[in-house]
């Protein structure tokens, strides 16, 4: 039996986050009726021209440089030439000859240690509109409010040997760009897509086999899939004496399978070439410098300081960086309260617990860091005790509410007057003689009900330390 | 004398005077046009009542106050291939039969603020391919001073509108020669403006690398002017240049003495015409006369610019008329099985036999294999070209040469040998691959009384040298009116 | 003619440009073609090795525009004129 090894390389796209598209001011807001974000421009109409988005160039250096890459300081657009309806040019402006980013690297997690995963380039070019199909007419409809979005193309070198690694590549580069900032990298929304180009090879073998490209891959259990689909189809071609046949196929994600999108209309034969209507667009180091400067902390940075600065707990620290906004809302919070070890444990446990039962993911905190640095200062001063301060969370969990105030106009404040709770204490004495009897005669456990009294007759506005406290000091 | 006769600065400054009013101007252009249209056929669209109730508001512009440039209220004709808003713009091609924009290209705003008054739109070849403007999908324009004859192209109608009087002035377009050649044809002065000068934005581009809009009129003067009005930064073209002045009227001076003028002995050799050598060497000795020092020189690489060119052009159009598939405007085929019988059938339909033949050569060039044979030595070609016009601008002010090697040919000559007609650009076409500056300034008829013109060349953003040696030569010899506009 | 287009050629750039000849138009253009590749072949005279290809003729660079959004909503604008329209939406022939 032969053993056939898995080459994978992958082209992603990522949607920037600017606020208007690549090459024109229309806004790139989701929404909104169909070709309500267009302008001449972004829809192909005759004697339009583009101008070029300078943070479109700044969010693709970033991107670059924080996957090593060496930039290309003279870098240039070409043109892309294929007819399709959502490209209203029938031209894609894109970057073949000299692309923004060349030659970079990131490093991947694997089980058999820390693995280089190479990035042969990154470009940047324009989205294309939406296709709407419908089901039964004979007939598409156009929309161009995606045409034009700003898109970087970040082309992997081949170097990833399963599915696991493929995901973890995309974690990572997720992660990355999140942290700058550079777009929120949703793959169910599509603002992050993955075609795979995989071909298989007998293990040892030097050559590449035959590779296909894989399109349509919206999640990371549909590139799971598709990758071990094809493994198969390409072993099972190999072992019948069939030759791969170098091709771009569509994963059905319904039908859990991929065909081949040939067409004798589709020659692939881009005709790439320079695009007359942009200038060059030169990078100086000065430019660099400044964008270098501005680059932000990333995760593994971050994790570090984390560890050292704040002394939490790793898999707390692993937890909260793995979401951009989640470490800007953990840094936040400590900075308001002083208190790092307190914040990740509100974020850790009661957090995640609500999160889940609202059904809600990260990105989508619904309260401010102000209040739950508050709520932790309240418990901090001893104002308000352990079950009152996860009452109180829940309100400002569902509606942001400031946990001072609430607090006050709730009356849950602690009893802190020594003498109300001695008093009280003095009357839970009176009336429970057994087990007063039972602490005296040596059964210490007793005054635990004695506490549960207490704190009963107080409605749970009392510390109980010292509550406890003062019971043993009345016992003696 | 009719009030037609005018340059376009004369007539505005009779508006201005009050002597004449734009609506009268409108309405005597409007009548020039109802009389020999018939003849000439220069305009694709002439909308009477928008360029009535427009001349009407400038003349309420210029009475307040708001309208003080000397084109203000001067009847103009627009290039069919120049957007505009809510009037037919169609490229002479079928394709854009329907076509009625949205927009309105940057230099004509620029006019529309200097106070023009929009007739038309007029014919050219489909596309700006062409050089006879036979190729247009609307019917041929005849040379206003020989009606057998072509007015040459691309910008045929334009030129042929300013010769026979139906306009003052007419805007043009230039990819490898389409103002200066048909200018020289029509009697009429053009200039191509260095690339950049004036927005190509809702200029629907033939080669965008080429492309420059310029100005058509009777004489120097008007095009200064024109051009002074058109020329502007345009943010929304990133190939638009910011120039450090843009008073071109200013360099309308008499003067050339001590002006260096190169004569290219490469563009007097075999396939120019006797009587344009002739009509063009002679005009370069009245500047010698003026005072201007004029020597012959070899500039080199002369017979590459053609098909560095046509490779350069044809490649850029291929990409550039890909749009127009039936989708978004203009033409639809009407019987078609799926979306690439519908392409097919509606470009196939849509677009005439030239435009095609352009289109299959640039897609060819491009393609897998070819590129770096064709596109990238063509491209190797233009900076070897670029680099003799510097070291020849090292040496002159400008360069003096014919701007065809022929008067304009009978109609029906031309298309049967397209090589033979692609040949026609050969003094014009080399300009645009360097980005440079030119003009055509009328300098003598031939013997069937066709006119004949000079070009002068300048190096890049040296339109006033241009302006001011055309104007001197100007001085000498005056504009002639085309015996058809003496009819009435 | 030094350079013979085949029906192959002549079909292939036909799918690149969407175009659809006729049998007397595809003679036309194989011979058109032929003949324009003879007469651009006269620049492989030229001996170009060394020299960078031009694409911009003049060293302008870095035009740039802010990121801040300024179109209106330009449906009517963008289908105005439209060969076929559904609602907002341009209509074409089924793609899938």
């Amino acid at each position: 039996m032969k053993q056939f090894e898995t080459v994978i390389g992958l082209e992603v796209h990522v949607e920037l986050a600017t606020k208007t598209k690549i090459f024109c001011s229309c806004s790139t807001e989701f929404g909104g009726a169909p070709n309500s974000h267009t302008c001449p421009v972004c829809t192909g109409m005759p004697g339009s021209l583009p101008v070029l988005n300078k943070q479109v160039v700044e969010y693709a250096i970033a991107v670059g440089l924080a996957t090593n890459c060496s930039i290309t300081q003279n870098c240039k657009f070409d043109r892309k030439n294929y007819f399709y309806p959502d490209n209203p040019q029938n031209y894609q402006i894109s970057q073949l000859y000299l692309p923004i980013c060349r030659d970079g690297k990131i490093e991947i997690e694997t089980e058999e240690g820390v693995k280089a995963v190479g990035i042969h380039e990154i470009h940047m070019e324009e989205d294309a509109g939406k296709l709407v199909h419908d089901e039964w007419g004979e007939n598409s409809l156009v929309d161009f409010n995606r045409s034009g979005v700003p898109l970087i193309e970040i082309v992997s070198e081949p170097d990833m040997r399963s599915a696991d690694e493929v995901i973890a590549y995309l974690e990572k580069l997720r992660l990355i760009i999140q942290y700058l900032g550079a777009s929120d990298c949703k793959l169910q929304e599509g603002s992050m897509r993955a075609d795979v180009n995989l071909s298989v090879r007998e293990a040892g073998s030097s050559e590449f086999g035959t590779r296909t490209e894989m399109k349509n891959l919206n999640s990371f259990k549909a590139i799971r899939r598709a990758i071990e689909g094809e493994r198969e189809r390409q072993i099972d071609l190999i072992e019948a004496g069939k030759p791969v046949i170098q091709e771009t196929r569509r994963w059905d994600d319904a039908k859990e399978y991929s065909y081949a999108m040939r067409s004798k209309e589709d020659a692939q034969d881009y005709r790439y070439f320079p695009e007359p209507d942009l200038v060059p667009v030169q990078i100086s180091d000065e430019w660099l410098e400044q964008i270098r400067k501005r680059q932000p902390e990333l995760r593994t940075e971050k994790l570090e300081r984390y560890k050292k600065e704040f002394n939490i707990p790793e898999y707390d620290a692993g937890i909260i960086t793995s979401n951009k906004k989640l470490a800007d809302f953990f840094e936040t919070t400590t900075a308001i309260c002083s208190n790092p070890k307190k914040v990740s444990n509100w974020l850790m446990v009661e957090t995640m617990r609500l999160l889940k039962e609202h059904d809600l993911d990260l990105e989508q905190i619904p309260f401010s860091p102000e209040n739950l640095a508050k709520l932790i200062q309240l418990t901090d001063d001893g104002a308000i005790n352990s079950t009152v301060a996860k009452e109180v969370f829940e309100k400002v969990f569902e509606s942001d509410i400031d946990p001072e105030q609430y607090v006050e106009e709730h009356g849950l404040k602690t009893v802190s007057d020594d003498g109300a709770l001695r008093e009280v204490i003095e009357k839970v004495i009176a009336q429970n003689p057994q087990s007063v009897a039972d602490y005296k005669s040596g059964k210490k456990k007793a005054i635990g009900f004695l506490v549960g009294q207490t704190m009963k007759a107080m409605q749970g506005k009392a510390d109980p330390g010292s509550v406890n406290k003062i019971l043993t000091e009345l016992l003696q | 004398m009719s009030l037609m006769n005018f340059t376009a600065v004369e007539l505005g400054k009779k508006i201005k005077a009050k002597e004449i009013t734009a609506v009268e101007a409108a309405n005597a252009a409007l009548d020039a046009i109802r009389m020999r249209e018939q003849q000439v056929h220069s305009f694709v669209t002439v909308d009477e009542k928008k360029a009535l109730d427009r001349a009407e508001q400038v003349q309420k512009g210029i009475e307040d106050g708001t309208y003080t440039g000397p084109l203000a209220g001067v009847p103009v004709a627009i290039k069919d291939n120049m957007c505009t808003k809510g009037m037919l713009t169609t490229c002479s091609s079928k394709i854009l039969g329907n076509f009625v924009p949205e927009y309105t290209a940057e230099a004509v705003l620029n006019l529309e603020r200097a106070g023009a008054v929009i007739l038309g739109k007029t014919n050219m070849d489909e596309f700006a391919m062409g050089s006879t403007t036979e190729t247009s999908a609307y019917g041929v324009t005849k040379n206003p001073w020989n009606t057998e004859h072509v007015p040459g192209g691309s910008s045929g109608g334009s030129c042929a509108a300013v010769a026979a009087e139906e306009c003052f002035y007419a805007l043009g377009s230039d990819t490898g020669g389409s103002i200066r050649q048909p200018s020289s044809f029509c009697g009429v002065t053009g200039i191509k403006p260095t690339y950049g000068t004036v927005s190509r934005y809702g200029l629907i581009a033939y080669g965008s690398s080429l492309d420059q809009i310029g100005p058509i009129a009777k004489d120097v003067t008007d095009c200064a002017a024109v051009l002074e009005a058109i020329a502007s930064y345009d943010s929304k073209d990133s190939t638009s240049v910011k120039r450090d002045a843009y008073d071109f009227t200013a360099a309308l001076v008499d003067d050339v003495k001590g002006m260096k003028i190169g004569i290219p002995r490469d563009y007097f050799g075999e396939g120019l015409d006797s009587e344009v050598k002739e009509a063009v060497l002679s005009a370069a000795k009245e500047l010698e006369n003026k005072g201007a020092i004029v020597e012959e020189f070899d500039l080199s690489l002369v017979e590459y610019a053609i098909p560095a060119y046509y490779v350069i052009a044809c490649a850029e159009a291929s990409s550039n008329l890909a749009r127009f598939d039936g989708v978004k405007y203009g033409y639809r085929t009407q019987d078609y099985q799926g979306l690439h019988n519908m392409y097919k059938k509606t470009r196939s339909e849509g677009f005439g036999a030239e435009v095609k033949r352009r289109i299959m050569l640039g897609s060819f060039v491009l393609s897998s294999g070819y590129y770096d044979a064709y596109y990238l030595k063509a491209l190797r070609t233009k900076a070897l070209i670029k680099q003799a016009f510097d070291k020849a601008f090292e040496k002159y002010d400008l360069i003096l040469g014919p701007a065809a090697p022929t008067s304009a040919p009978r109609i029906g000559e031309s298309l049967s040998d397209p090589i033979k007609m692609y040949l026609g650009d050969i003094y014009t076409i080399s300009v645009n691959l360097a980005g440079l500056p030119g003009i055509s300034v009328p300098c003598g008829t031939d013997s069937n009384g066709l006119p004949i013109g000079m070009q002068l060349i300048g190096d890049c953003f040296e339109e006033k040298k241009l302006i001011r040696a055309a104007y001197a030569y100007e001085q000498t010899r005056g504009y002639r009116h085309c015996p058809i506009a003496e009819w009435r | 003619m030094a350079n013979h287009i085949s029906d192959e050629t002549i079909d292939y750039v036909g799918i690149l440009a969407k175009l659809e000849l006729s049998r007397e138009e595809k003679e036309q253009a194989k011979k058109d073609m032929g003949e324009m590749l003879d007469y651009i072949d006269k620049l492989n005279e030229l001996d170009t090795s060394g020299v960078e290809p031009m694409s911009h003729v003049f060293p302008v660079h870095n035009v740039f525009r802010e990121d801040v959004p300024s179109c209106e909503d330009g449906r009517e604008q963008t289908l105005a004129n439209a060969p076929e329209r559904k609602e907002d939406s341009f209509v074409v022939p089924k793609t899938i």
